[in-house]
């Protein structure tokens, strides 16, 4: 599904990812674990496309295409799909409206008939419910007031309407308590699918104990240094990053 | 020895159109015609305004000054099925329609006035109810010594003229239409309005201006309103007028005890626009609120100027103006609060913040406060800034396009003001308004 080769980029000049090469496959959960700095939040803005980090070598083919090529919001139509380490809060956007429009044009993309206000709601609010969660967060603006749980579990909550093929959850265990964490977990778990592919990125190994992950990956100055199976990220919590550090060195 | 100076543009201004000055001064009554000539003399003596004026720095009035305009020109044929795009439908049941500043009574309807109002042409007025005009006219604060409170004097023929009896109630709005319709020569029209309410009366005014041609116009609009005790008006107007229009309205607003004038701007037409609105809070626990939303593009020139004048206890203001300017735009802000000695315990706030779409639109901003009384609370503020790059992106790996992302990023800055509109039907013109506006061209 997704095709990573020996991929660079920088951000305001400097190298932050040297030749990171990563193959996932559909219904696969990969984790990228690394420390600070390692490259670990440029990997998922390059691949949603953000300004101002630049690919200088190396490709991504998501389902056979070029998915550098593409714009932020055609990569979420063909289904690649973010969920921030920081949600951005948008005042004067309800979060229906934003919902909405989000779901609309994605559908537009694949072809599929725009949902009218009464079809979206009702859809919306099974989501929800599936999702455990409480409706009053449609009637605030985007992440305005929102709790850190809030947040991150309004960022399943879009990732559940757009059901994207393949999904990036960057740091999604930050800032949430282990209560918050169960939740927002749970919710990622039910996405979980043959026909979808994951990509989580954390620093800690505490949120594999939640998304078991398929395949470990170790990030270290911008590319991968060692992949495993779930174990490593075990070894990883004993030994810490420090002995991959000099790897990447 | 005195050095000749250049002769004042206003002079050269009036003679151009003497024509219509004597055609307005037969069969006037001689105070009318000693108030239209006291109007023409301070304007050959004050002239056009230029940048070199203080409250004029950031509005150059090139094209205006040299532009050859008809007085009382024929409209040019429209299509009156258009009128029903730009009204408020269901909301007023009372409708004046002026057409280049002259009413068409053909188009108009009033059919809901409630008892105690009158709502009537200003040149009506003028036959039937002359000392209501003559007592009110003249007499709102911020016309003394303005240059177009004067031009517009020297040439005012029509207007409309809305009387509220003590206690008098208007429970659906009332609307004006002001089209726009240029002939062969470009129109200019000086309409006077005027507003007087009664002790403890309440009414709400749409004033819709909208330009049903592509050339140009001058539109030179003063509106008197004065607020007995307890009296509320809200007023509404929405300036859409033709990208080459110029559309100068000055509104002087008097507020006796308690009174609550409550006034919202839209600005998204003409070349140059300059909404100018005075507020003299003269009764105890007067209060104003002054919102606006304007959206400027192209090479389009789009000023608010608000003065207000704290002049007794306990009086409060609120303003709040939010624009979006692209292209080449320039927006100018300017807004004076003024606290006399013995206004304690006022209030006054406010707040001017732009949205620049591009690197060559700006923003003046020039807020001014003269405080007098030791015990008040005043506050100012302006910002100006771009669309947030971050949240773009948010909405747009979510799968929006960028335009429809920008668009809902603009809707939500504007938001804030345009919800304090209280018309439902008013607010979802407004939202239609600045989708379209969204849509067209930088």
């Amino acid at each position: 599904m997704l095709e990573i080769k020996d991929l660079h980029a920088t951000v305001d000049g400097k190298e932050i990812l040297r030749g990171l090469s990563l193959s996932i496959k559909a219904g696969e959960v990969h984790a990228i674990m690394g420390p600070n700095g390692s490259g670990k939040s440029t990997l998922s803005y390059v691949l949603a496309g953000r300004d101002g980090y630049a690919v200088t070598k190396g490709e991504v083919l998501y389902r056979g295409k070029n998915l550098l090529a593409m714009e932020p919001e055609v990569r979420a139509a063909e289904g690649v799909f973010l969920a921030f380490q920081y949600p951005v809060e948008i005042p004067g956007v309800s979060n229906t409206t934003f919902l909405k429009h989000a779901l609309n044009a994605v559908r537009k993309h694949r072809g599929e008939s725009e949902l009218d206000a009464m079809q979206f709601v009702k859809l919306l609010r099974e989501t929800m419910k599936k999702l455990g969660m409480s409706e009053e967060m449609l009637k605030r603006a985007v992440n305005v007031g929102f709790s850190g749980g809030e947040k991150k579990r309004n960022e399943v909550l879009q990732m559940a309407l757009l059901k994207p093929a393949f999904a990036v959850l960057d740091e999604t265990d930050s800032g949430l308590d282990i209560d918050a964490l169960k939740v927002v977990s749970d919710g990622v778990n039910s996405l979980r699918a043959p026909d979808r592919a994951m990509l989580v990125i954390t620093h800690y190994q505490r949120l594999l104990d939640y998304i078991v992950p398929d395949h470990v990956h170790v990030l270290a100055k911008g590319r991968i240094v060692r992949s495993g199976d779930k174990s490593l990220a075990l070894e990883l919590e004993k030994s810490g990053y420090a002995a991959f550090a000099k790897e990447a060195a | 020895m005195a050095v000749a100076a250049t002769p004042p543009a206003g002079g050269a201004y009036l003679e151009r159109y003497a024509d219509a000055r004597r055609r307005l001064a037969a069969g006037s009554a001689p105070w009318l015609e000693g108030w239209r000539r006291a109007g023409a003399e301070a304007f050959r003596g004050a002239g056009f305004p230029t940048i070199k004026h203080e409250d004029w720095r950031f509005t150059p009035l090139y094209g205006l000054v040299e532009g050859d305009f008809s007085v009382d020109a024929p409209a040019a044929p429209f299509d009156q099925s258009r009128i029903k795009g730009v009204t408020f439908g269901r909301e007023a049941g009372n409708r004046l329609v002026f057409v280049n500043g002259r009413l068409r009574s053909d188009l108009s309807s009033l059919k809901q006035l409630s008892p105690g109002i009158e709502l009537l042409s200003f040149a009506e007025a003028l036959a039937s109810r002359p000392r209501l005009v003559e007592a009110a006219l003249g007499t709102a604060p911020g016309l003394a010594g303005h240059p177009f409170a004067a031009l517009n004097a020297a040439f005012a023929a029509d207007g409309y003229v809305l009387h509220l009896a003590p206690g008098a109630r208007s429970e659906a709005p009332i609307e004006i239409l002001w089209i726009g319709s240029g002939a062969d020569k470009p129109p200019v029209y000086h309409p006077r309005n005027l507003v007087v309410a009664g002790n403890g009366a309440h009414a709400t005014v749409i004033e819709h201006h909208v330009g049903l041609c592509i050339g140009a116009y001058f539109s030179d609009t003063v509106t008197e309103i004065a607020l007995g005790e307890g009296a509320v008006l809200r007023h509404c107007k929405v300036q859409d007028e033709s990208r080459e229009a110029f559309h100068l309205a000055l509104t002087g607003a008097r507020l006796a005890a308690g009174a609550h004038y409550d006034s919202f701007v839209y600005s998204a037409g003409g070349r140059l626009s300059r909404n100018e609105i005075h507020v003299a809070l003269e009764g105890r626990r007067a209060q104003c609120r002054l919102n606006g939303a304007y959206l400027g593009r192209g090479e389009q020139i789009v000023d608010h100027t608000t003065v207000i004048d704290h002049a007794s206890p306990e009086t409060s203001s609120k303003e709040l103006y939010k624009g979006v300017l692209d292209g080449r735009a320039r927006g100018v802000f300017q807004g004076r609060i003024a606290v006399r000695p013995h206004a304690q315990k006022t209030d006054g706030q406010q707040m001017n913040r732009a949205l620049l779409l591009s690197d060559k639109a700006e923003i003046a901003s020039k807020p001014e406060l003269e405080i007098s009384a030791d015990d008040v609370k005043c506050s100012h503020g302006a910002t100006a800034g771009e669309l947030d790059d971050v949240s773009l992106f948010y909405l747009r790996s979510r799968g929006i396009p960028e335009a429809e992302a920008r668009r809902l990023l603009v809707e939500a800055f504007l938001n804030e003001v345009i919800d304090s509109v209280a018309l439902a039907g008013m607010r979802l013109t407004l939202e239609r308004n600045i989708a379209r506006w969204m849509a067209g061209p930088a």
